[in-house]
């Protein structure tokens, strides 16, 4: 679930990290007999082992949302493309190039030659197809790549290396779609399995790890692919990767995660909150830090609730957000404070951290315009009701209540009533679509401006449930342009016109944190804030 | 006798039934579904085909009256079916099959430190004269009770895994690898049966035929041991039925800290998934075990006290 990031809520994690930070600290002294950081010259060979905290159950890269399982199972597959986390680019991987027309509704891709499968098998235009025409099949697992071809009519074969997707309506978003791993391109074999007979077995792809050993719960295990020559362009190292296996373990404790990455029985270990930080501090441990793309964490607003139908209402709570007091208190050391509704890291981002300053004053004085007054108990009242708002969340990270617990502070100061209301994972969808809600605690993650359009358009799903608005323009603007600088300056007017209306409360980026041993080297996050291991050596 | 097993017998499958029962009924009255729930997975990329959607919960049944679905279900749980789970597409048996291994080597080796532990604690610290060691020892399965597994877990980890290096930290891998959860999941246990049955051993060394026995010129290990601890054992016995029951619970924990394979770590997942199928036979499973140790504890009861077969063919309730 990538929608639900999931650093597991582990109810022992404070505790863990008292543990371990009194009692390691005082290891670390003593235990002096690893054989230092290593050298500077890449080398190859080895074993690299990564604790994760979580089996989603599924080792098919098509069908994984959940990081947990992506930092493994993407390192199976290559995408057509692959998107530079620097600047957001889109650089050459499986296709060496690409057409795109000027509505933004045919793609045209044309394949590196030479790429083969693990199974032998040669990539075509024809697999490609396979592998699209396949996704639709895939069931509610493949809600990811299925979203992406949404709007899809056909993929056709143009000759045995040129591949043309064709869309109903302009889709910009798919030239990064290509980039992911749920687009990642399995051999035709591979493609005709069932779904199920993927999750378990996984997927046959042309990466550079191909998978070895999958116990459920337990390990995924993958060794190096032989003659890999067809590397994303953004690699340093050209051909195999360094590394001859990776084992990733299944620890869902971050204080064990923690302590077995600083006692060596791992070398990298995934989810590292706040509360283990200190104990990773001793020197043998360097803590990889990204902010994840996307639509940052914060209130999704129900734009069709009564009092939230005013704008003067939905700015205060805006303004009432102290977002630097949230993520210095509460979140990984790092984590930034959300300065639009997309993070920084989001291609096309704009820095509108002016509009969503805290400002207390201005948050009463509007709610005073809008009728709202304060009252004897300091909540607000209009016509006899109380301002109250319910906030629903659901603890799929271990961050959200004492953050939201912090909103409902701060939102009391300002003479409005915030009540938590806590719900099952399982049900986040459940409620956005039944639309009971007055504030949800949420962010999605995507390493694409679009995500705006698929989250904030009035004519798509709309679970915040928008008016109509010139902001529907802007949004399908920029899902019909090439021209970046254009799209730039769309998805700028958008994320204006969402902060300034407060369709929602952007409060904290989320970051992805973790934690990799002083002998890991080249170890590095990609657009979506997942990793690379080809790169990766240990020395 | 037979009428005893008879009564036993149909009780057991009572439970069984209504363990079924009510778990499908909590389950249904949750809002939202399994299949809703994967879909959420969705929201990265906007909006879920609700035609697909409804395909999917007409494949697992989900769209049919909430009483079809419970006899559809029930008839095939009765001939040993609980469908596929949701995540996985896995049959819920095999599933469940597969981790049963894991978690009964877990909760064997616990429940086998928890009967030597806390048995001989209890038999040493009657036997002691001496006061102030009786005290301690009696003061021990108390402290064992009440402090969470999953504390005593994550300290054992830290002594042993990650300062002394002994064991390794999580993992289902071997000899070694059992023996710090297996100590963990012992604590709780081995302290309940300590507390019990020092407590009969106590009473029944109060009893006349102790004082007979003694008379007789009986030793005092062969009186604690052979007399008064095989009268003793009886609450103990009874104590052991629950045991299993708390030893299957506390695997969703210890499976948890050691990150072990097994049905505690299958259950956990199945809840936060909403997983119903999965769900739904892991609560019947976790009644049979429960229902099948309590049968066979009393099954055993007649065998080392005659009286009871004698009360229940008289009709008299003796649970």
């Amino acid at each position: 679930m990538t929608a639900l990031p999931d650093f597991r809520l582990s109810r022992w994690a404070p505790l863990a990290a008292l543990l371990t930070t009194s009692v390691l600290l005082t290891a670390c002294g003593s235990g002096g007999d690893d054989s230092g950081s290593g050298s500077s010259k890449p080398k190859s060979g080895g074993t690299l082992t990564f604790a994760v905290s979580s089996d989603a159950g599924c080792v098919d890269p098509q069908q994984s949302g959940s990081n947990e399982s992506i930092y493994s199972v993407r390192q199976t597959v290559d995408s057509l493309t692959d998107q530079d986390p620097e600047t957001g680019k889109v650089v050459p991987w499986l296709a060496k190039s690409w057409d795109i027309n000027a509505d933004a509704t045919q793609f045209t891709f044309h394949l590196r030659s030479g790429v083969t499968f693990s199974d032998g098998s040669k990539l075509t235009a024809q697999v490609v197809k396979d592998n699209f025409d396949a996704v639709p099949k895939l069931g509610a697992l493949g809600s990811l790549p299925q979203g992406y071809l949404s709007s899809v009519e056909s993929t056709t074969v143009v000759d045995p290396l040129t591949v043309k997707v064709t869309f109903k309506e302009p889709n910009a978003q798919f030239l990064q779609a290509t980039s992911t791993h749920s687009l990642g391109i399995e051999s035709s074999a591979s493609v005709k399995k069932s779904p199920q007979q993927k999750c378990s077995e996984g997927a046959i792809g042309s990466g550079p790890f191909v998978l070895k050993q999958y116990v459920q719960n337990q390990s995924i295990t993958l060794v190096k692919r032989t003659g890999y020559d067809w590397g994303s362009a953004l690699w340093s190292k050209k051909g195999e990767a360094y590394l001859d296996k990776l084992v990733f373990k299944v620890v869902p404790e971050a204080g064990v995660r923690a302590g077995s990455l600083q006692s060596g029985q791992v070398d990298a270990i995934s989810s590292v909150g706040r509360a283990n930080e200190a104990a990773l501090g001793g020197g043998q441990v360097t803590l990889l830090r990204r902010a994840n793309p996307g639509v940052v964490f914060g209130l999704g607003v129900n734009n069709s609730r009564p009092v939230l139908k005013d704008a003067k209402v939905r700015q205060a709570i805006l303004a009432a957000v102290d977002r630097k007091q949230i993520a210095d208190t509460v979140f990984p050391t790092g984590t930034q404070p959300a300065t639009s509704v997309l993070a920084h890291t989001t291609p096309d981002h704009t820095d509108l951290s002016a509009d969503l300053a805290l400002d207390a004053a201005k948050a009463k004085s509007l709610l005073d315009e809008a009728g709202w007054k304060a009252g004897g108990d300091g909540i607000r009242a209009k016509d006899g009701k109380k301002l109250s708002l319910t906030i629903a969340w659901f603890p799929n990270a271990a961050t959200n209540q004492p953050a939201l617990e912090l909103v409902q502070q701060q939102l009391k100061d300002v003479g409005i009533d915030v009540v938590l209301k806590q719900g099952q994972v399982s049900q986040f969808a459940t409620t956005l679509q039944g639309g009971d809600f007055d504030l949800v605690w949420s962010n999605v993650t995507r390493a694409d401006p679009d995500i705006l359009r698929s989250s904030f358009s009035s004519k798509l799903a709309n679970f915040y449930r928008l008016p109509a608005s010139s902001l529907d323009t802007a949004l399908s603007g920029q899902a019909a342009t090439t021209d970046a600088a254009k799209r730039e300056q769309l998805v700028a007017e958008a994320q204006k016109l969402i902060v300034q209306n407060a369709y929602n409360v952007p409060v904290v980026e989320l970051q992805t944190q973790l934690g990799v041993s002083k002998k890991v080297h080249g170890l590095a996050f990609d657009s979506g804030s997942r990793i690379q291991l080809h790169d990766t050596w240990i020395g | 006798m037979r009428r005893y097993v008879i009564k036993r017998l149909a009780q057991a499958v009572g439970v069984l039934w209504a363990a079924y029962t009510v778990s499908f009924l909590v389950l249904n009255f949750l809002p939202g579904d399994p299949v809703t729930a994967m879909a959420g997975a969705g929201m990265d990329s906007g909006d879920v085909d609700p035609a697909r959607l409804a395909a999917l919960r007409h494949q697992y049944g989900f769209d049919k009256p909430v009483l079809v679905q419970y006899a559809d279900y029930l008839g095939r749980a009765v001939r040993g079916d609980f469908g596929d789970t949701v995540s996985t597409g896995r049959p819920v048996t095999s599933t469940l099959a597969d981790a049963l291994p894991q978690t009964l080597q877990l909760t064997g080796a616990a429940l086998l430190l928890a009967v030597l532990l806390g048995g001989g604690l209890a038999v040493v610290a009657t036997y002691t004269s001496r006061r102030w060691l009786r005290q301690l020892l009696l003061s021990l399965p108390p402290l064992g009770v009440s402090v969470p597994t999953f504390w005593v877990g994550l300290l054992l980890v830290e002594l042993f895994s990650f300062r002394l290096r002994w064991f390794p930290a999580f993992g289902n891998d071997g000899l070694q690898g059992l023996v710090l959860p297996a100590l963990t999941l012992a604590i709780p246990t081995g302290a309940l049966v300590a507390q019990v049955l020092a407590k009969s051993l106590l009473t029944a060394l109060d009893q006349a035929y102790v004082e007979t026995a003694r008379a007789k010129g009986a030793g005092r290990w062969r009186v604690h041991l052979r007399h008064a601890l095989r009268n003793a054992s009886l609450p103990a016995l009874t104590v052991v039925g629950l045991l299993v029951g708390q030893l299957v619970a506390g695997s969703v924990v210890v499976e948890t800290v050691f990150s072990r394979d097994g049905l505690g770590r299958v259950t956990a997942a199945a809840v936060t998934a909403q997983d119903i199928p999965l769900v739904q036979g892991v609560v019947v499973f976790g009644a049979l075990i429960f229902v099948a140790t309590n049968l066979l504890v009393d099954l055993v009861y007649p065998l080392l006290d005659p009286r009871i077969v004698v009360a229940s063919d008289r009709g008299a309730s003796f649970a």
